[in-house]
């Protein structure tokens, strides 16, 4: 299965040739909004870039870096304040290194907001003459990374829209190409299914570790130790405990095994199904998964959302056909039908193997109507609780031990 | 058109409701079940599951094949499963039992 992108310096292939702006702090955030909104540059809204945890800073910039030199995007600005914790000069010198046009401008230096948008402005549009306008280079589905992503369940997600996305992952994995799964929250409880599904032992041993941490998390966020880790909306929809949950996400990635775990926002250097380490917010996840360079989103939805990533196409694929039409602006396909028993879930995969290769060739997903987009990081300072983390592992040791 | 449950594995206790299924009814449980009708024995929401067969208190659960939580009280084919008899054993701080597999689970 092959398509029409933008080969990169770097040897990889983009489906989208955007220009992209980043504020690396949240004080310059009008700014690029200004800039991008007046040259059809993308860009995204944040509160991060200035923080004295040191593992959040990095993972900030990390994640700013692994947008920059995403595959989608052309040429990149780096819009600075100047006194912020984040480095522009580290993003910025990151970002160049992959061969692609970089430039920086400092807020403070440039003579303040105004200033810096008109500055911005002009380079933006000599950015823009840097960066070929049509695709043109032959890329394959074996370049492929899909990001895979669920968010505002319904009872109905894990029996059509998870597994025909499933259906679908296999075909691209089967060709060749990678899907990532993420969300470890959403793991807990399908344990048995993704130990077998490992690789090796090691990749099993490492995910079944990585699962129990975010197990003992969700242990110490009930007060009550009620055992309760989903919504009201979940529970009201049919949804009865986090195995359920869990269960029915998983069936997006398909029935390959599992390659690689990859840490938040890194690029996957295997092929096949990959595992990232996100929490289970889903705009996080997302902007982690396109970070590590996802081309695009497949996103599974019971109840609708808009939700969207700057540079990567976010699909949306409601689990029902009313969903579809409540929200046919934002909702790219539905598995409804599967439910009212007219099209089997192969065949709704197959729908979505298609829509994956049009907007590979440049179809417009639907929340591409807009060039800013969601962006959210995880506080990873407020996840590191090692200390709590062995004292629970020690006095209650609940660690899948595997038959 | 007749109300359908759909019921993903052979060994599922539980089936999904694709319609709000009412006491007396019988729903025909698509999927695995092949259209097997089953009585309705209590009002089931749309989306939420019906049990396909006796399951005894403590005994576990299971949907796609795999736990998903274990019965609080017994519960009659025709009932609905949900939290009020349905309660998950994963991420609980002091109850979960360390020896089983799958955190607190028995094979199945």
């Amino acid at each position: 299965m092959k398509f029409k992108g933008y080969r990169r310096t770097d040897g990889s292939i983009g489906i989208r040739n955007h220009i992209l702006v980043i504020p690396t702090v949240s004080c310059v955030n009008r700014v690029a909004l200004d800039i991008a909104t007046k040259t059809g540059a993308v860009t995204f809204m944040h509160p991060y870039g200035c923080t004295f945890d040191a593992v959040e800073n990095t993972t900030t910039e990390d994640t700013f870096i692994g947008h920059g030199c995403h595959p989608n995007v052309g040429a990149v600005l780096v819009l600075s304040l100047g006194c912020e914790t984040a480095s522009a000069v580290r993003i910025t010198d990151a970002i160049k290194a992959t061969g692609k046009p970089v430039e920086m401008l400092v807020v403070q230096k440039q003579g303040g907001a105004r200033a810096t948008r008109d500055t911005g402005i002009e380079t933006v549009e000599r950015l823009r003459q840097q960066t070929p306008s049509e695709p043109q280079d032959d890329g394959d589905v074996s370049e492929l990374i899909i990001a895979l992503e669920c968010g505002s369940s319904d009872a109905f997600s894990g029996l059509t829209a998870n597994p025909a996305v499933g259906e679908a992952a296999d075909v691209l994995v089967g060709a060749g190409g990678t899907v990532v799964l993420s969300e470890i929250t959403e793991m807990v409880g399908a344990e048995r299914v993704l130990w077998r599904r490992g690789k090796n032992d090691q990749i099993k041993q490492d995910l079944m570790k990585l699962i129990k941490e975010y197990e003992i998390e969700l242990s110490m966020t009930t007060q009550d130790d009620s055992g309760v880790f989903i919504s009201p909306g979940n529970i009201e929809g049919g949804l009865t405990t986090i195995e359920e949950k869990s269960l029915g996400c998983i069936y997006k990635a398909g029935t390959q095994p599992i390659v690689q775990i990859v840490k938040y926002g890194e690029r996957p250097t295997e092929k096949g199904v990959v595992i990232m380490d996100t929490p289970g917010f889903d705009i996080a996840s997302v902007t982690g998964k396109v970070a590590g360079g996802a081309h695009m989103v497949l996103f599974t939805t019971g109840k609708g959302t808009p939700t969207g990533s700057c540079i990567a196409p976010v699909l949306k694929i409601s689990s029902n056909n009313e969903t579809y039409r409540a929200m046919e602006d934002d909702i790219d396909l539905s598995a409804g039908d599967v439910l009212e028993g007219t099209k089997s879930l192969k065949q709704v995969g197959d729908e979505i193997v298609e829509l994956v290769m049009q907007v590979a060739n440049g179809k417009q997903g639907k929340s591409e109507y807009f060039n800013i987009q969601e962006f959210a990081i995880p506080n990873v300072s407020v996840v590191r609780k090692e200390v709590i983390h062995q004292k629970l592992a020690e006095q209650n040791d609940f660690r899948f031990q595997p038959s | 058109m007749k109300k359908t449950a759909i019921q993903i594995k052979e060994i599922d206790h539980v089936a999904t409701a694709t319609a709000e299924l009412l006491p007396s009814e019988t729903v025909l449980v698509t999927g695995i079940g092949n259209g097997m009708p089953l009585q309705v024995e209590e009002r089931i929401p749309r989306g939420h599951k019906i049990a396909l067969r006796d399951i005894a208190a403590n005994e576990q659960i299971c949907k796609y094949g795999e736990v998903i939580g274990v019965a609080l009280a017994a519960i009659k084919a025709g009932h609905w499963v949900h939290v009020h008899n349905c309660r998950g054993a994963k991420g609980r701080r002091f109850d979960a039992n360390p020896n089983e597999n799958g955190g607190g689970y028995d094979e199945v």
